[in-house]
């Protein structure tokens, strides 16, 4: 079953994310076929184009993804992983209209325990949230957080937080976890296609085997979800 | 609509119990079979490449479409039923192998006492010992006679554990509680990761009997009595939710669909959506089923026998559709489809944290340990507020970050910002669950209909459960969160997250996907939809296969005693239906 929402405007004023070395203290770069990675030492501002964000909605994603899961001491954060691009991508997606929902009516109010039974789909939800945070990238790090707090009881916040916390940790076919960044940080290595020789081998002590994504590992395309029809 | 040629037989879904039933009929026997399975074909060389957390894990690429089709729930029905709109405590699957295909291959059997819960716990208890709602039934038949299925079914997997009783001889290292073994499991114990053996040696310290986890990721490649050979589990961790990408996982795909499609009289059409089983009410038989191709035609399949295997959910909604039976009312106990709805109590009693590293990415749906000493008949109830039991256990899923990043113990408050992110990324490798896995009692009011208002995509009524725990349940949870504290405590841990407690049913919180109920079985057909043979009572050429049929819910996960069953009653329909067909006795 189709619903009207599920189609883009055939026009689209296109958007992009222009990203500067600066701001990310690195840059991403995405080249055709997708892969990212991140070039240190580039000046040069990059402009990654945007499947569902505007260019404003999608620099305030980045920066209320970057005050929840922040670059700090104790490694890098959502800025370095790409979480906005991700977000923008699953948002594009299946996940972002609820392909795989049941979106039938009536809608009801409900007690917590039988779920989300709302209307209205992610990217719904982020495009109506987003209204609430204008100017958010604009403002220093300690006003941010004010924002942020006013809206932490939301479920436009619930989603931002599950979704960053996806964007640091999915495999970067999605477009997040750059260069494996969110694996490193918490000692994951991917898809290891055999721990038969260490599970019973490291018993107490940090056994952290050099990360590989899907495709390193495997050889082979996997094609992501927000990339098929 | 289009009329097919006849088959003589035809089986709705193709999981576990569905193609068991089709590589039987279709191996042993000339009879022309058809499967019909609504989601796509699958082929397991395809999981080389679904290692992916964020698409198969976090939105559940295996599992069912729930835009197409859903069930709604309420607490009591007194309440509006809603639809659950996204997945969360149950997970069933879709395609060809079903759950099968995505799950963690635990194969615990039932106790004993399971088969005969009424009679047992009321001889030993007393008629009060059960809750004065409950709709408890004994099966009608013993664990004796089910025994040398459950063996077969070890073959078929190549199970890999230890065995605790071998025709009544306890045996040290295994369940020693567990019932009687014919054998010793096909192939050893799996590896032990690192949180399940401090579990092991707490568990031990503290007097209990822990036992590796009988698992169908096998420890070493094996090679079953239908000539499958598997190779054993390299410990990826990529086991719940994903499809095994080196088959030590066993699987429908693996272990039966190669037997199918080298049979010529066995057929599986994908995407077929059964609506209707076509019933003949004057001379008590099924004609055949009606479904939707994939084109969207209506299809009208004439069979001599139609087996259901589409699951709890599907099995029970397809008969009450199909005006089948007489619907189960609780108010007046009359009726019989849709009773006795029962779900797995499966909760995370301790999460502890430890300071030590625990390496936890490496393991399988199933490497651990459990201990069942309070999952047994012969417990002093004397200070306990609850009847019948479970298991505890400590696995090595395999943890993952999306899905296991954030979990904190209880003195951190932050759940973004800077404090928050390094407590959980100092965490993250440091945390393990404990979990209690319990029996759940059936009751007079937890049931299935049809709902009132929501329909599936097709226009046809959704499935209704009215569902929630009582104090048996939440009794049983709080006392075996007690003891899992104190297990926890003898590992080491350094914090402890005791669960919270059972309230309402909490349709967000995944527990299993051990949903059983529906269509029951029994002795005698006052209760019961099917027999012991899972023969409908009143229709002798429709047989019902899978958890749909469990009476309540054991402590144990049914795949085994699903596949059991399968077994025997093929042999029943092989051996005795087909030459007199008739009901089965």
């Amino acid at each position: 079953m189709r619903r009207a929402s599920d189609t883009l405007p055939r026009m689209r004023r296109r958007h992009f994310l222009t990203l500067s070395a600066a701001s990310l203290g690195g840059v991403l770069v995405y080249s055709l076929d997708r892969k990212a990675s991140l070039l240190a030492a580039q000046h040069k501002p990059v402009r990654i184009p945007l499947r569902f964000f505007t260019e404003t909605e999608a620099l305030i994603v980045a920066a209320a993804a970057a005050r929840i899961f922040p670059s700090d001491d104790s490694g890098p954060g959502a800025r370095e992983a790409g979480v906005a691009i991700f977000i923008d991508r699953q948002l594009a997606g299946p996940y972002g209209r609820d392909r795989f929902r049941y979106t039938q009516p009536p809608f009801e109010d409900a007690p917590r325990e039988l779920g989300y039974q709302g209307s209205a789909m992610p990217r719904q939800i982020y495009r109506e949230g987003l209204k609430g945070l204008e100017g958010f990238h604009l403002l220093d790090a300690s006003l941010q957080d004010d924002a942020l707090r006013k809206v932490e009881s939301t479920l436009f916040f619930a989603l931002l937080r599950q979704n960053t916390i996806e964007g640091m940790f999915c495999d970067p076919i999605h477009g997040g976890n750059v260069d494996m960044v969110g694996w490193q940080l918490v000692g994951f290595p991917g898809p290891r296609m055999s721990n038969y020789d260490e599970i019973e081998k490291y018993y107490g002590k940090a056994f952290r085997p050099k990360p590989m994504d899907l495709r390193q590992a495997t050889g082979a395309k996997a094609r992501p979800s927000e990339d098929q029809p | 609509m289009k009329t097919l040629p006849t088959v003589d037989a035809v089986i709705v879904g193709g999981g576990w119990a569905g193609l068991l039933m089709a590589k039987e009929l279709g191996a042993r026997t000339s009879l022309s079979v058809v499967v019909l399975e609504r989601g796509p074909s699958r082929e397991p060389s395809e999981y080389a490449t679904d290692m992916d957390e964020l698409d198969f894990y976090i939105r559940y690429r295996m599992m069912q479409d729930l835009s197409q089709e859903t069930v709604t729930l309420c607490h009591d029905s007194s309440r509006r039923a809603l639809p659950l709109r996204q997945h969360g405590a149950f997970l069933p699957g879709a395609g060809v192998g079903g759950s099968g295909e995505h799950w963690n291959a635990q194969v615990p059997r039932f106790l004993p006492d399971c088969f005969e819960l009424l009679s047992k716990t009321t001889a030993r208890y007393g008629a009060s010992a059960l809750p004065k709602d409950h709709s408890v039934r004994d099966w009608g038949f013993t664990y004796d006679e089910l025994e040398p299925y459950y063996t077969r079914v070890d073959k078929l997997l190549g199970s890999s554990g230890k065995a605790g009783n071998i025709r009544g001889e306890h045996i040290e290292g295994g369940n020693i509680f567990e019932g009687w073994r014919s054998e010793e499991y096909p192939t050893p114990p799996t590896k032990v990761p690192y949180f399940a053996a401090l579990f092991r040696d707490a568990a031990k310290s503290l007097g209990y009997h822990p036992y590796p986890a009988p698992s169908a990721n096998i420890s070493r490649p094996y090679t079953n009595p239908d000539g499958i050979s598997r190779g054993g589990c390299t410990y990826c961790g990529f086991c719940a939710r994903f499809g095994c990408m080196v088959n030590a996982k066993a699987q429908p795909t693996n272990l039966l669909l190669p037997i199918l499609q080298k049979r010529k009289n066995v057929l599986l059409r994908t995407g077929a959506w059964v609506r209707r089983v076509s019933f003949d009410s004057a001379s008590k038989v099924v004609r055949g089923v009606s479904y939707i191709d994939p084109a969207g035609e209506e299809v009208f399949q004439p069979a001599s026998l139609v087996f259901l295997a589409s699951w709890t959910f599907n099995n029970t909604r397809l008969l009450l559709l199909s005006g089948i039976g007489e619907p189960y009312d609780p108010a007046t106990g009359r009726g019989t489809v849709g009773s006795n709805l029962t779900h797995q109590v499966s909760v995370p009693s301790a999460t502890a944290f430890f300071d030590q590293p625990l390496n936890r990415f490496m393991g399988s749906g199933s490497a651990g340990f459990m201990f069942s000493d309070f999952d047994r008949d012969d417990l002093d109830r004397s200070s306990l507020n609850f009847v019948r039991g479970g298991y505890f256990a400590a696995r090595g899923f395999g943890f993952q970050p999306i899905a296991n990043f954030g979990v904190l113990p209880s003195s951190v408050k932050a759940k973004w910002g800077s404090e928050w992110k390094k407590a959980a990324v100092s965490y993250y490798d440091r945390t393990g669950t404990i979990i209690f896995t319990g029996e759940h009692l059936a009751y007079k009011s937890n049931y299935m209909d049809l709902d009132p208002v929501y329909k599936d995509k097709l226009g046809d009524p959704l499935l209704r459960l009215t569902l929630d725990w009582r104090d048996n349940e939440r009794e049983m949870v709080d006392f075996a969160t007690g003891k899992a504290v104190e297990v926890a405590r003898a590992m080491g841990a350094k914090e402890i997250n005791p669960f919270p407690g059972l309230r309402s049913y909490d349709t967000a919180r995944y527990q299993s996907t051990h949903v059983q109920g529906g269509t029951i079985m029994g002795a005698s057909p006052e209760h019961a939809v099917v027999s012991p043979y899972w023969q409908h009572w009143q229709i002798p050429n429709l047989f019902i296969l899978g958890g749909s049929t469990f009476p309540q819910n054991a402590s144990a996960n049914p795949t085994s005693t699903v596949l059991a069953f399968v077994y025997r009653t093929a042999d029943a329909i092989i051996d005795r239906y087909l030459k007199h067909p008739g009901p089965l006795v």
